[in-house]
């Protein structure tokens, strides 16, 4: 499976050890963002809701572009990839 | 509703107890979770990503706060500060807000409405509602020891940054999206700040702020201090009462971008109405309008969906032109929740509604004041709104600086050939379709060759 670097917004940065850049394994997005729960407990909850979906104010994006583009949580992502998790409360 | 005091206002002493400029926030408060914070440079819930809200003593506030106390305050914003998160701070005042409610006299005839008011916010110090926002923000920035200011912008908030943080010897930083108006850019520049131009749309210079707010300490009025900033949008509401004699509007139509002023409009009059300077419950009617060329927020509510998908937009109503905007699940709760509607346009018919505000209010509005009023006009259409109900439209941004958007409609341009008689004017359907709003009479001057 292909190591893509995740970035981590502040706020959340208790839940890594303070690290700002996370290097995990996935085929998806949903697979990376899982991986990061197992590795850094108590992520999924901050991001997904009950059902499973990214929650309505997390912002996440491959390559530079919003993964709400492309194919959601089962977006492809390749090895050296960045995968950005932001806040959408921003702007306007 | 009475014109009169209200119930609480009439029992109550004026004035007295904490003198004005005294901070009544509390905290802030997410407005998904309800989890609470502390005052502090932060705008997003850790739990659940949700926007933080200002949360105040509002009985602390209803104690002391009364219309004579709001009057005998200065003619600005900072008359309202009792429901301000910050307190006035002149080092960053240029003098924003209590801007002219004016009665439209001839729009409503043209529309068949009874009473239609414009709240004319192009008479802000740099020209847009912006303003309101910045000088709070800036307030509260210097409260927290910033020194540097910045924020993403589609131009409007990027002369009201650059202009703010001039007069208050603050370094600045505004990013903007590369295609902006040139207008836009030049009335920032002057203020001689750091103008940042992006490759790409206002979504990736928001992220890359949402971004950069993480790794400078920098006061980004849009991000780290934008539950702040947003507060400063609620005396749109405000004055909007106060000007109408304690009143409140039937009906409100405001542009959508982020979707924050709409929500802000809702929450003033709420304000008003808990710490008693108007009478309960607020009844205002709430809708917004978008272009049709970015309007996730319109297509969500036309569609009676709960999701609203983000956008690419492609608009010439470039303030408007969030294609993903961070407020617009609350905007939408509020159009709902208070039986508003909204109103998408096309581009035409943002010309159009630029056209004929100016042409039956002599108030030359920005392309989002062309979308405000093309956007009544679809309501009115639509049976949206009901022609005996008191109406005001939010005009927020001056058209000197969209001058691009209306120069090819009535700018001067040579005739082809000398004309052998005098020139007639061109007629209404020159320039648009019958579905946008008609103008009284075409304004296209003709540069005549001698």
């Amino acid at each position: 499976m292909p190591s893509v670097s995740v970035r981590i917004p502040t706020q959340l940065r208790s839940l890594t050890g303070g690290q700002a850049e996370v290097v995990l394994d996935g085929a998806t997005v949903g697979e990376v963002l899982r991986a990061l729960d197992v590795a850094h407990v108590g992520f999924g909850e901050r991001i997904f809701d009950e059902q499973g979906k990214l929650r309505r104010f997390v912002n996440v994006f491959v390559a530079e572009e919003d993964v709400r583009f492309l194919d959601g949580l089962d977006t492809q992502v390749t090895v050296g990839q960045v995968v950005s998790i932001v806040p959408a409360v921003a702007g306007g | 509703m009475s014109s009169g005091k209200s119930s609480v206002e009439a029992s109550r002493p004026a004035g007295a107890a904490a003198p004005l400029g005294t901070c009544f926030a509390q905290g802030l408060r997410c407005r998904d979770c309800g989890r609470e914070y502390e005052m502090a440079p932060v705008h997003f819930c850790e739990w659940c990503f949700g926007s933080l809200e200002v949360a105040y003593d509002l009985d602390a506030i209803r104690a002391v706060i009364s219309r004579e106390r709001i009057a005998s305050g200065p003619r600005s914003i900072w008359r309202y500060a009792d429901l301000l998160p910050a307190a006035h701070h002149p080092r960053v005042d240029l003098g924003t807000g209590f801007t002219p409610l004016v009665r439209a006299e001839r729009l409503g005839a043209h529309l068949g409405l009874r009473e239609l008011w414009i709240k004319d916010d192009t008479r802000n110090p740099t020209n847009s509602f912006k303003d309101r926002v910045v000088n709070v923000a800036l307030a509260k920035a210097l409260e927290f020891g910033f020194e540097t200011v910045a924020c993403a912008s589609t131009g409007n908030l990027a002369n009201s940054v650059a202009a703010h943080a001039a007069r208050g010897g603050l370094t600045s930083y505004v990013f903007v999206p590369s295609n902006l108006e040139a207008g836009k850019i030049l009335t920032t520049a002057i203020f001689a700040g750091n103008v940042v131009a992006v490759d790409g749309n206002y979504d990736d210079v928001n992220r890359l702020c949402a971004e950069l707010a993480d790794a400078f300490p920098w006061a980004f009025v849009n991000v780290n201090v934008r539950a702040f900033y947003s507060e400063g949008s609620k005396t749109l509401a405000y004055e909007t009462a106060e000007q109408l004699g304690w009143e409140l509007p039937d009906h409100i139509v405001a542009p959508m971008a982020s979707g924050s002023l709409l929500t802000k409009l809702h929450k003033g009059f709420k304000e008003l109405a808990a710490v008693g300077l108007i009478d309960g419950p607020v009844t205002t009617r709430v809708s917004g309008a978008q272009a049709a060329g970015c309007s996730p927020i319109a297509t969500a509510f036309l569609e009676q969906s709960d999701v609203i998908k983000p956008v690419k937009p492609d608009t010439i109503a470039k303030s408007l032109a969030i294609g993903n905007p961070a407020d617009g699940y609350y905007a939408l709760d509020v159009v709902r929740t208070s039986n508003g509607a909204c109103a998408a346009v096309s581009d035409d018919e943002v010309v159009a509604g630029m056209r004929l505000l100016a042409q039956t209010e002599g108030i030359f509005a920005e392309t989002a004041g062309g979308v405000t009023t093309s956007g009544l006009c679809q309501l009115v259409r639509d049976g949206v709104i009901d022609p005996d109900e008191r109406i005001v439209l939010y005009i927020t941004g001056h058209g000197l600086k969209t001058l691009d958007a209306v120069e090819p409609h009535v700018g001067p341009r040579q005739p082809s050939a000398p004309p052998s008689k005098p020139s007639s004017p061109p007629s209404p359907s020159e320039t648009r379709g019958s579905a946008g709003p008609q103008l009284l009479e075409s304004s296209s001057p003709r540069v005549q060759s001698t």
